[in-house]
Order: C-alpha cells, then structure tokens, then sequence
C-alpha cells in the first residue's frame, strides 16, 4: 500500500492530475477551488508541465480545446459560476470530440450565489449545461480517496472515449482534509501517439478537429454517432455503491458530500430498528439506473438528499418509474443536511408522515419545512 | 518548359467559397506561399475562427483546429503550450478578433505567446450579412447603421494594430493591405516577417490586412479595393507598428 | 470511539493548525480522520473554527454539528458553539479571553488560561497548543507524544525553531488537566 498523506480535497485532486500523467492546467480564480490552481502553479513546472492562469473562464477552457486537441492530458477546474461561463467550450469539446477533464466544486447559486458547498449544478453537468445534444461523463466522488482513485479514471475514460469528463465536487470536498494515499503514477502520454491529435501533418494528410457540419444530413449522422458512443458509456462506465441493501427496505439516495451525511443518519437509523439502505450513485451521467433494479423488489420507498432544491431526484424517478414512493429533502445555499434532520426525513417517511414531492415544495414555500 | 507560377503546396486544389472580389483569396494564397517558403507546412497547426474564413483549413493544408467565435488566440495559446516547436497561427476576422475576442487577442498578446494572429480587416461582419463591426467607419452603412455608424451612438472604429503595439508582449505588428500588387508584396513580406518572429520564439505576432467585402459593401470588386485605399487607409494607416529587437525569449 | 471535535476562535489565533495537527496525529496512530474549515471571503481576522473527526471507524459525516469536546478560544465561539455540545461533552475554554460561566451543568468545563500560560511559555501565539493539550489531555482521544511527534510535519520548516516552545505549551496544557484545571 502506498504512503498515506493527509491532504486537502483540491490539492489532492492536483497530485492526482500529475500522477495520472497530466501535465497541463489552464485555470481563473475563484472560491472555494483556489488551491487547485494554486498547487498546480506550484507542481507542474517541478515535472516539467505548463500552468497558465487564463484573463477568463471562457479563454480557460478554450485553451484546454487547444491542448487537449493537440494530443495533451489537460485539467481545467473551476467552481459554479466559472463553470457556467465554460459552457461553451464545453460544447465545442463535445462536438470535436476533444478529452479533457474538468473538475467543478459547486457553491451556491443561481448567479454569484454563495462560496459554501452546494451540489445544484446537477442539472447543468448531467443534462447538458451547453447548446446540442451532446453529454459528460460525470463522476460524484463522496471522499477525497476516492476523487484521487476517480481522477486517474476520468483520464483513462476521457481519451477512450474522446469525450471530456466532469469530476463534480463541491466546496466541502475541496476544503476537507483527510487521510489519502494515491496510485502508482502513469506517465503522461506522447501527444504524437494519438493519431487524431492535431500535431503538424508531417507530410501526411492535414487532420481537423471542428464541430461545424453545415450539411444537414452530415451534422445528423455526426449526432447519432455521438448518441451511439453515449449508449456505449451507459453500457460500460456507470457506477454506483450500495450499503446495507441485504436487508434495507427504505433507502437513502445521495452523492457526493450528502451521501456522507446520509451514510451517518442510515446508521442512526438502524440503531432504531429502521432498515435503511444508501444507494449513493458514483457516475452522476450515466446515471446508474441498474442500483433501482436491483433494489426495488424490496424497497419501500426512496428518500433522495441533496444540497439543491431537488435535481437528481428526477432521475431518481425515472428510474424508479413509479414502483415506489420517492421523498426528497434538501437545502441550499452552503445550507448543509445534518444527519439529524436527515433521520426525521427518514422516520417520517417510514410512518407515512413524509409529504409527497409536490407537497413538499409547497410546504417549503410556505415556511413549514426548512 | 519552365514554372514560374504555380499553386503552393500548403494550398489546397478547391475552389473558395469566397464571393467574387473577396480578399481572403489572397490572403490565403500568401499564407500558403509563406508556409512553402519557410518549409514548415508539416510542422504547423492553424486555428480557424469563425466568421467567413470558418472554412480556412478546406483550403490550407496544414493541421488544423476549428475554434469557437472569438477563442481563436485562447486555443492557439492551448497548442503551443503543449508544442512549443510547432508553428501555430489563428485566421481571424475583426468581428471574432476586435469584438467578441478582444479579450482573447489582448492577452494573448500581453503573455507573449509565441504565435501568429492573421488579422482580416473588412470593417464589417461578412458571413451573417453586413453588419456593423468594432472596425466599421464612422458614417458608413451596414445592415445595423442603416443611417451609417453614429459615433454618438454606436462608437469609433478600433485601431487593433495601434492597440496590441503597447503591449509588451507582442513583438511584430504590422497593417498591410490586399488593395493592389504592390501593396500584396508587403504584405506576404510582412507575413513571413511575423512568422519569422515566430520561428526565432520572439514572442507574439499579428499582421492586419486591410480587406474588401464588395458583396456587403455594395460595391464592384474593383470599386470594393479603390474603397480600401481611399475610405480604409486614411482610418487605418499602414505599416509596421512594432518590431521587437534583439535574442529570442 | 468516535471524537467529534470543534475547534474555534479568532482567526489568527491558529485554530486550523491545532486541527491540522490533531488530524495529524489521529492519522499517524492509524485511527480514520477528517478535518473541515469554516471558510469565508475574509483572509484575516473574523471567526474561524474546524471540525475534527478521530475515530476508530469509517468515518461517515466529517460534519460535526453536535461536538463530543470543543475548544473555544474567544466569546463569540462560546456562544456559538458551547450550547451544540453533547451532554457530558467537553468544554476546553480559554478563560485568558472568554470570561462567561457555563450554565447548563451538564458538561465537564475546563478553564485553561491559555493565554497566560502561553505568555509564561515564551509568546501568547501557543495558546492554541496549550488548549490542545488539554484537550488530548481530558479525551484521550490521541496520545500526546503523537502530537509533538506530529509538530514538526504539520509546522513549515521555516519555523521549526518555534518546536521547542509548542512542545512546551502542549505540555503545559496537559499538566494543567492533570493538576485538575
């Protein structure tokens, strides 16, 4: 087993970038993810790789396109509203099919929002924060051990698939210290050994990485095929863990920083006696869908967590698809669930007590629930 | 029987998709002749941007990156980073480059990154229909200065060569213009001069060209270049803006 | 066992290094760790307080809203912080600063004049590891030998001049519980 360090969330997802052979990182300041770029000032010029700070998000992940197209492994980080502004970009690398990897430890929003944890940028990452139909394979890592395993992960999947990937952290992740020990390091790769790599044609035939098709019929076929590799990411890359599913019959539904919080009320729980399960999802997209199958011979009833005001808990139940009840409970704005209010969300949903989605909301409009 | 003119390597067999009288025909064709000139047609990456030159690399034929609208010198930027010893060039128009990816150029420049910007100057947005541009004359009509560009209103014409000339990271910039044989000449020596200045990893280069759009002008393409010399240069004068001295970074 | 810790004070007053520590220590002794900041816009001054997790299991939640112990190193961490302690939890209080009277009864408080005491040991600025030292001292929840061991890892080498001192005033810390502070 390799040393155990203690390190904080966002310079142990930089180390783990370097290990995992990156040694570009184009980035802008803004909290709560300033050692990212700050570690990676400082490391990368040591194993001889390129920082450069961006005038912007927008030229940021422009120079990702750039690096990335040109053979290179390349990590981009930023927190909500940087990450809007690289939406963009994030459409171009789709559609010209360009790996990278892009790390977003959300805070709180809409707008200028917050500096505290928060995980509603579900939607933007999962759905497609962009124009056209493209998709992320996007990773909710809920510890900084397992954000470093998933870092040399998101490169590997990122360049079989030429897609880029998203790690969706949040400031809790990033700021938190733990005790984390990292894999063997990968050597980065040579940009010339990727045969669409924009590198100088050497006298061969010029290659392009573009995403304008004008022709109809061409743009059409672009997509399917793009629809075609997304079906052979659900089939092959989903992840998920499931605690305690021997025997729970309700389960918790979380990811990332909430599915720790969710893992100590399950355990409050089952000190009362209440059969509670975590299903915590690990690939946001693909979603994994397979974890419900599973469990929904047995489940009474599924109680989705999050730190939004409700955006997994749609694929919740899609997935679902009406087979048993789904609660949800959340709060926002750097608000954090404690494992208390959790466990009365549980209780309530085991005595029937629990309000439906829709009463829900109206209950948190009307101040009954906070 | 002797050659002694012929199509460049680096440029393609296709007939353009530019309108009759358009410039970036020979914009392209000088950029072409000094890739051949220079042998580095296997060693380079060009980023094409978006606006009417969107298409550049169906006819350059070198490697090539197609960015977003104004990103050009951000993905440029990308590239060189992660090949310092491939030439690395961006074809720009000045509503991607002076309006949308000001941003971009300016610190593009201001870093210093060793590449080339290809600046087309046709003082309005070709490909979506003749309107207004950050380089627009004062009182001239496009589709969205019906009445011709208002100062009060709708601003002054920027001088981007004047401009990224006090930037201390740009070591060559230059204003030519495609109007006639003469002034072709300079400007293909101009070109090879930038990305000479590249070569030696001077630091930033940039050469404007000032050029025609008959189709949005309004005008014959003979009428379009006898417009640039007397409506253009007089707004915009030619001519080397900066040349940096002295050993390579 | 499972110790959920809050540490708070000023900024300044090198909270987060004695969780850092702490954190540390608990690691190089095997137990699971985990260790949160409080993070704000400002960069000086204000309050500023850590979580710390020391456990001999995974540990779930490294968010600790109800603290077996707490040290609380000025007044408005007291307020804020000493009402969230567990009945029967631990109150490490820098009575230096924080001149208030516990009254719910139903924790154990100790008074450290961790400030006093740091002054005597060389610099009012290792009333942190005097609080420390107590507190390891009262919850057993790390050795203290492996918090000294852990100063000179967690402290940057441009102050390892200063170990000496801190080693004295965790020491002191500590002496101070067992002399039934």
């Amino acid at each position: 087993m390799a040393e155990v360090v203690l390190m904080k969330g966002n310079e142990a997802i930089g180390e783990a970038a370097i290990r995992a052979g990156c040694r570009y990182f184009f980035g802008y300041p803004i909290t709560p993810q300033n050692e990212i770029p700050e570690y990676m000032a400082k490391r990368l010029p040591e194993v001889g790789g390129v920082y450069v700070q961006a005038e912007s998000e927008v030229a940021a992940i422009n120079m990702v396109y750039g690096a990335g197209g040109a053979g290179a492994r390349v990590l981009i980080s930023s927190s909500s509203p940087g990450i809007s502004l690289m939406q963009e970009g994030i459409s171009y690398l789709c559609g010209s099919e360009i790996p990278c990897v892009i790390v977003n430890m959300m805070r709180g929003g809409p707008g200028l929002g917050g500096i505290q944890p928060s995980q509603s940028d579900y939607f933007q990452a999962t759905k497609g924060g962009g124009h056209g139909d493209y998709k992320l394979i996007v990773y909710g890592p809920s510890s900084i051990q397992e954000m470093v395993d998933i870092m040399f992960r998101a490169f590997s999947v990122a360049e079989k698939y030429r897609n880029p990937v998203m790690i969706l952290g949040d400031g809790m992740l990033g700021q938190m210290m733990e005790p984390v020990s990292f894999p063997d390091e990968t050597p980065p790769p040579d940009p010339r050994s990727r045969p669409w790599a924009t590198t100088g044609n050497r006298g061969g035939k010029s290659k392009l990485l573009s995403s304008i098709i004008l022709d109809p019929e061409g743009l059409d076929a672009h997509n399917w095929r793009l629809q075609e590799k997304y079906r052979r990411v659900e089939e092959e890359e989903v992840m998920w863990d499931l605690e305690n599913a021997e025997d729970a019959e309700w389960f918790l539904v979380a990811y990332g920083t909430m599915a720790r919080v969710c893992r100590a009320a399950m355990t409050m729980a089952r000190r009362e006696g209440i059969k509670v399960g975590l299903l915590r999802p690990i690939t946001l997209w693909p979603f994994p869908k397979q974890a419900f199958e599973a469990v929904l011979p047995r489940a009474r009833g599924f109680l989705c967590v999050e730190m939004s005001t409700g955006q997994m808990v749609e694929d919740v139940k899609l997935s679902v698809e009406g087979k048993a009840p789904v609660y949800f409970y959340g709060r926002t704005g750097g608000a954090v669930p404690v494992p208390r209010a959790v466990l009365k969300r549980i209780r309530d949903m085991v005595s029937g007590k629990a309000p439906s989605i829709t009463d829900y909301y109206d209950r948190v409009a009307g101040g009954e629930i906070k | 029987m002797k050659a002694i003119y012929e199509r460049p390597r680096a440029l393609k067999d296709i007939v353009t998709h530019y309108c009759p009288g358009c410039t970036h025909g020979i914009a392209h064709r000088i950029l072409a002749e000094v890739i051949d000139e220079l042998g580095i047609q296997g060693n380079t990456v060009g980023v094409a941007s978006v606006g009417c030159s969107v298409f550049a690399y169906n006819y350059i034929d070198v490697d090539f990156q197609q960015a977003a609208h104004g990103r050009a010198p951000a993905v440029a930027t990308g590239i060189k980073r992660v090949l310092p010893d491939t030439i690395v060039f961006t074809y720009q128009g000045d509503g991607d480059l002076a309006s949308i990816g000001a941003a971009e150029i300016l610190h593009a420049a201001a870093r210093g990154e060793n590449i080339t910007v290809i600046f087309i100057n046709n003082a309005i947005y070709g490909m979506t229909g003749g309107q207004m541009a950050p380089t627009t004359l004062e009182g001239m009509r496009t589709t969205t200065t019906p009445l011709g560009r208002q100062p009060a209103s709708q601003g002054y014409p920027l001088r981007v060569a004047e401009l990224l000339s006090t930037v201390e990271g740009a070591a060559y910039i230059a204003r030519c213009s495609l109007h006639n044989a003469a002034n072709i000449a300079k400007a293909k020596a101009s070109l090879k001069k930038a990305f000479e200045t590249q070569v030696q990893k001077k630091g930033f280069s940039l050469v404007e060209f000032l050029s025609s759009c008959p189709t949005n002008w309004g005008l014959s393409p003979q009428e379009a270049l006898k417009w640039i010399e007397e409506k253009m240069i007089p707004v915009f004068p030619l001519g080397e803006f900066k040349v940096k001295e002295g050993e390579a970074r | 066992m499972t110790h959920e810790i809050i540490m708070a004070g000023f900024g300044g007053q090198g909270i987060m290094l004695i969780g850092t520590l702490l954190t540390y220590a608990g690691m190089k002794e095997g137990k699971k760790v985990s260790w949160l900041p409080s993070y704000g816009p400002e960069m000086r001054g204000g309050t500023a307080n850590c979580a710390v997790v020391v456990s001999d299991e995974e540990i779930a939640s490294p968010i600790v809203t109800e603290p077996t112990s707490c040290i609380v190193m000025n007044g408005p961490s007291f307020a804020k912080f000493h009402k969230a302690l567990v009945p029967g939890g631990l109150l490490v209080l820098n009575s230096s600063l924080v001149k208030v009277d516990d009254r719910r009864g139903d924790i154990r408080v100790l008074k450290i004049p961790a400030n006093d005491v740091a002054r005597e040991v060389g610099s009012e600025k290792v009333a942190n590891m005097v609080c420390l030292g107590a507190l390891v001292e009262a919850t057993s929840c790390v050795a203290l030998d492996s918090v000294i061991k852990a100063l000179k890892e967690v402290i940057h080498e441009r102050h390892h001049n200063l170990l000496p001192m801190n080693e004295e005033a965790l020491k002191k810390g500590a002496s101070l519980v067992r002399a039934g502070a």
